[in-house]
């Protein structure tokens, strides 16, 4: 497939200059992701228990584990489509789940605060979620011309750049509901693509497809991994694509990351038995 | 039934005035209650509670209290309590719109549930303002939804319009009554009132079956030709629209 440079902005020199001073952490250079003793509670039932992780810029994390261990969970809190119980969550030194009050305090976040979060930060669902009043071009032209203020013109320009890099280019004028499912998802990730963030978010992104179009959209998202600085953030039950594409593998198990490091660490000589049991299962 | 035909034919400016005055009713009580409708639907799914409460006080006292009621009292009592007097048409326009925006409030705020949350977690994840995810997103696929409800309630309000005789606007209704006192063809006329009304409904009915099938067309929804003389139930609507959606 696609073997130019995405038609990305690569945005992170840029997003440097005018942030704020980091709370502690980074001597190394800063994580773009930090969570902070993040709790998730849903009544009594607690999801994410006292979790801490930092993930690099640029860098590609999956996150894997048992179903019910809370991975899905983070992703909808990055996301901002849940609110943390406890803890904070910072993006690029600026805390995403909070508001700084003018006392150096943090409150939880208002709405103008996460429209200004959120536009780092993009996301791709396990069923797609395409808006089906729209067609193909207008799912991806729509956010970019009403959120980002682009004009029509060059919206559509990019959007076609987008759709012949997820190899749709003939699907212009389709509605999502005369697409299959891995044409769904790759219109999906265009979409998320054409808001040009700088995180990008996938959850379970080919649980949903028919096994014969699973390979095609993972080899897109590989492409993306290699060709862009993105930083992604994955939750999956693909292995093959976590060790291919990723720099870092979480394994959580109960609201918690148990085990982190390289794919070869993980998938050859896991530290945890739990890690074990769990690869043993899957594989 | 000669007389009271040959009365019907000299009486034709009178009738299509009255038939004039019935439809200007409906059609305009229907976009009245169509406004309230989305005004008080829209409120009702607000996150502030001042809005929710308001939007349900409202629905709650013009879905409750009797149309007859809500009629006499614009006719008759308003104009000692405030001094205004509005004509007899425009106390029908007015009735009938808060009370079918009172129901039709209803028909919105369910077709808004019942868009799938995926739909908003989607325009949340591309950054969309609230308002703006109402609009370009939840709003156009909730539509849908609303038609055929919104057919019923149409079709409720234009046989709801007789009770204008009762505040002597020059309705259908009224100008047949009179018809009738007049030539005493009893069977006739109520015959006559009975057929045009039908007309009147079913041209209404094909008239938002066109509607829905343009709504669903831009859905990408498949719509045969049948559609259009097929009587729908909401549910049925509903159930389609759903499936489509994911």
């Amino acid at each position: 497939m696609a073997t130019e440079p995405l038609p990305l902005q690569k945005t992170a020199a840029a997003a440097a200059v005018d942030i704020a001073p980091v709370p502690a952490t980074s001597q190394t250079g800063r994580p773009l992701v930090r969570f902070d003793n993040v709790v998730k509670r849903y009544g009594d039932h607690v999801v994410l228990d006292g979790l801490d992780f930092s993930v690099r810029r640029g860098e590609n994390v999956t996150l894997i584990g048992p179903s019910g261990s809370g991975k899905t969970t983070i992703l909808r809190l990055l996301m901002t489509l849940e609110k943390v119980s406890d803890g904070v969550i910072w993006v690029d030194g600026d805390p995403l789940s909070h508001t700084r009050a003018p006392d150096g305090s943090l409150r939880p976040a208002t709405e103008k605060h996460l429209r200004k979060a959120r536009k780092k930060i993009g996301m791709v669902f396990q069923q797609f979620n395409l808006f089906p009043h729209m067609k193909v071009l207008q799912n991806i032209t729509e956010a970019p011309v009403s959120v980002l203020g682009m004009g029509r013109d060059e919206a559509e320009t990019r959007a076609r750049e987008l759709l012949d890099l997820v190899g749709l280019s003939g699907k212009t004028d389709a509605h999502p509901s005369q697409l299959s499912g891995g044409q769904q998802q790759r219109v999906a990730i265009a979409r998320a693509l054409a808001m040009q963030p700088e995180i990008l978010l996938l959850d379970e992104v080919t649980s949903a497809l028919d096994p014969e179009l699973v390979a095609g959209v993972l080899e897109l998202l590989s492409d993306i991994a290699r060709n862009t600085d993105i930083t992604m953030l994955c939750v999956t039950h693909e292995m093959n694509f976590a060790r291919d594409v990723s720099e870092t593998v979480l394994m959580f198990d109960a609201g918690r990351v148990i085990e982190s490091g390289s794919p070869e660490k993980i998938f050859t000589d896991p530290a945890h038995e739990r890690t074990r049991e769990f690869l043993t299962a899957v594989l | 039934m000669s007389d009271f035909f040959s009365a019907f034919f000299d009486d034709l400016p009178q009738l299509r005035s009255g038939l004039w005055v019935t439809l200007q009713a409906t059609v305009l009580g229907a976009l009245l209650a169509l406004l309230l409708s989305f005004v008080l639907g829209l409120m009702s799914v607000s996150r502030l509670l001042v809005l929710r409460g308001v939007s349900r006080v409202v629905v709650e006292f013009f879905r409750g209290t009797s149309l007859y009621i809500q009629l006499f009292w614009l006719h008759y009592a308003m104009p000692p309590l405030t001094g205004y007097e509005l004509t007899p048409l425009l106390c029908g326009v007015v009735a009938f719109g808060l009370n079918y925006g009172a129901y039709g409030s209803e028909v919105v705020r369910g077709a808004v549930n019942s868009v799938p949350r995926a739909q908003y977690e989607a325009a949340v994840a591309l950054n969309m303002t609230p308002l703006r995810r109402m609009r370009k997103v939840i709003l156009p696929q909730a539509w849908v939804q609303m038609i055929p409800s919104f057919t019923n309630l149409l079709i409720q309000l234009l046989k709801c319009t007789p009770l204008l005789w009762l505040i002597s606007a020059a309705d259908l209704m009224t100008v047949i009554q009179q018809l009738r006192d007049r030539t005493g063809e009893t069977l006739t006329a109520y015959m006559t009132l009975l057929v045009t009304y039908f007309v009147l409904a079913y041209a209404l009915t094909l008239l938002m079956n066109l509607l829905e099938r343009s709504a669903k067309r831009r859905l990408g929804l498949q719509t045969g030709a049948g559609s259009l003389l097929r009587g729908r139930s909401a549910a049925e609507a509903v159930a389609s629209t759903a499936g489509g959606a994911r």
